[in-house]
């Protein structure tokens, strides 16, 4: 309606709709400003995957050096495990914690004790309020060979103590388990909210043609959430090029001796830039996963689109 | 009627049964996600020597308080951090939620016509971003904050995601408010801030304490930015100390450092770490009663818009 108006007016209806939104601009400049200079302005600096860095030079003045810092990045095998890495454990994530999580809300459902799901409840919660930083005392004092709660345990049985933090082979497990750990409080809520929101005449009419609860579980409460859960999945699949920078470093650190099976894409750009310093391999590491993370938003949300135009993000 | 009562009871038993399993499963879940806890507290309250002959348990042993002593020893160092925290919280969230309330309140104007233009603005930068090398670029070289507290306080104080739940709950308020109180010739910064702020009290507690957690609990920009030990926050306060203790280990293991030096100074170290990690968890873990309910709503709120 309004933009055969704004094109007759042109640049100077631009300038009318400037002044007459003038306090609206006013209040929105602090937020502009600030998304121009911590979001776009760095994007600008991906130029420095193409570039040999040094201080002096900074972004700009620094010399060119073509594919240089992807070709390392990819030949030494790294690009190839770390992005494996970051894949399945996203996948894993995303399965194990959907399934749970759904599990929770369901069983929080059917508990009648007002206090007992209140007090579950709210220690489910617990994890989701403090830091990877304590996640990672906590996984020490249950996992480490010479205090640890379970080779402690293993020991007084009279088994062989388990080196956690030297072996890799466990790290799938103990990762799953505490990504699980810090968020199944958090997740349930949400399926909470979508089991509230079903429509009770559907139970009714469920209990009067005899079914039992377990039907009702997987005839009415699973199916109706399946909205809520096919958008919250795809959402998470948007996101499975990004590492969970915080939970791998507190849990895994810079212990080489697991890399094998816990670098992921967002450790190794950490390390490429802090340990090693090498800015250009690290920003190409980041432009790698950027436009990687980018392709996926952009398919998952042709897909949620194919599924429901209501939840579509843009 | 024999019938009924037949149903009933058939009824009754898959009940039971779903019962047994809901109430087993969730309080199994529950004391999973309690065991770390109660770890760390009855380890902070063991003597050394208990631990380390016997390692971390679920019950206190050896009943100590040498290792919260040694924390206090010197308490301004941890004084230090809590009031670098507390600073920053308070202060980011108050920054946080004004900007966000202000921004969201100008997107879900009707009659701004650029606010689609604005929305993308801001939604784009969720879909690409620079990466970590030019973010630590413009923070070190670009803007100079190296070992400054904006270091810690601006990567922190706008977010996307919490502009769409703030902007969902004003999308809720009748357009009509708006109207009237224009009508009533209200400028805009009054009608934010004294119509619908006061109506939103519910969204502001809700993001507040997102964005408060955030600041609580970041590490990640203080092990970037900040190098002075005097500046760094608590959790990585935290980091660090439980790092430094692992790192004398190491010295020992290698036979840089003798056992008998270190012992002379006699760290206790497991304990030391557990007592250091309640001393710097214990506000949140009593906070989180209170708060834990305005988290619900926040998550509900994003849930329902997906």
């Amino acid at each position: 309606m309004s933009s055969p108006a704004k094109k007759k007016n042109g640049v100077k209806g631009f300038f009318k709709k400037l002044y007459k939104y003038r306090v609206f601009l006013l209040m929105l400049a602090p937020a502009v400003i600030y998304t121009l200079v911590f979001a776009y302005y760095p994007m600008t600096g991906i130029v420095l995957a193409f570039k040999k860095y040094n201080y002096n030079g900074g972004i700009w003045g620094s010399p060119w050096n073509g594919l240089d810092n992807f070709k390392f990045f990819f030949k030494s095998g790294q690009a190839a495990l770390v992005t494996k890495n970051t894949v399945i454990y996203n996948l894993i994530f995303i399965v194990v914690n959907t399934v749970m999580q759904i599990a929770v809300a369901v069983f929080l459902t059917e508990i009648r004790g007002k206090h007992y799901r209140k007090v579950t409840q709210s220690l489910m919660f617990l994890p989701y309020f403090i830091s990877w930083v304590i996640v990672g005392v906590m996984a020490f004092n249950i996992f480490s060979s010479d205090y640890g709660f379970i080779n402690r345990l293993i020991v007084s049985l009279g088994g062989e103590k388990i080196p956690f933090y030297t072996q890799p082979t466990w790290w799938p497990f103990i990762l799953v388990f505490f990504n699980l750990w810090k968020n199944i409080g958090y997740g349930s809520v949400m399926y909470l909210a979508a089991i509230m929101g079903i429509d009770t005449s559907i139970y009714e009419a469920a209990a009067i043609d005899g079914a039992n609860v377990f039907q009702r579980i997987f005839k009415v409460t699973i199916p109706s959430i399946m909205p809520t859960t096919i958008i919250l999945l795809l959402l998470s699949v948007g996101g499975i090029f990004k590492g969970n920078f915080d939970m791998f470093y507190n849990l895994v650190g810079n212990n080489g001796l697991l890399y094998q099976k816990t670098d992921v894409i967002d450790t190794l750009a950490f390390r490429a830039l802090i340990s090693s310093n090498d800015f250009g391999m690290s920003a190409a590491i980041g432009l790698f996963q950027s436009v990687l993370c980018f392709i996926t938003v952009i398919f998952v949300n042709w897909l949620v689109g194919k599924y429901d135009r209501d939840y579509t993000l843009f | 009627m024999a019938q009924r009562t037949a149903t009933k009871i058939k009824k009754g038993k898959d009940v039971i049964a779903l019962n047994i399993i809901a109430y087993t499963f969730t309080g199994l879940i529950a004391l999973i996600c309690l065991v770390p806890f109660i770890m760390i507290v009855t380890g902070s309250l063991s003597s050394e020597a208990a631990i380390i002959k016997n390692g971390f348990s679920l019950f206190i042993q050896d009943f100590s308080l040498e290792a919260y002593k040694t924390v206090f020893e010197q308490p301004m160092v941890v004084v230090r951090a809590y009031i670098t925290t507390i600073c920053l919280t308070i202060v980011g969230t108050a920054l946080g939620l004004l900007l966000q309330t202000m921004t969201a309140y100008v997107l879900v104007r009707r009659d701004f016509e650029w606010r689609n233009f604005f929305s993308f603005f801001f939604y784009f930068t969720t879909l690409f971003s620079g990466g970590l090398v030019p973010y630590y670029i413009l923070i070190n070289n670009t803007l100079h904050l190296r070992d400054n507290y904006l270091a810690l306080l601006l990567p922190l104080v706008f977010s996307v995601y919490n502009l769409l739940i703030m902007k969902s709950y004003i999308m809720g308020l009748p357009d009509s408010l708006i109207d009237a109180a224009k009508i009533d010739g209200c400028g805009e910064f009054r009608i934010l801030f004294q119509i619908v702020m006061p109506l939103i009290k519910p969204a502001l507690a809700t993001v507040g304490l997102f964005i408060a957690l955030a600041y609580w609990n970041d590490w990640y920009n203080a092990m970037l930015y900040i190098k002075t030990e005097a500046k760094y926050p608590l959790q990585y306060f935290l980091y660090q100390r439980v790092n430094d203790i692992e790192g004398y280990k190491k010295l020992i293991a290698n036979g840089t450092v003798s056992s008998q030096v270190v012992s002379s100074v006699s760290l206790p170290t497991q304990t030391l770490k557990m007592a250091l990690t309640i001393v710097v968890t214990g506000p949140i873990v009593l906070a989180y009663p209170l708060v834990q309910r305005y988290f619900v709503q926040g998550i509900t709120i994003g849930a329902v818009k997906g």
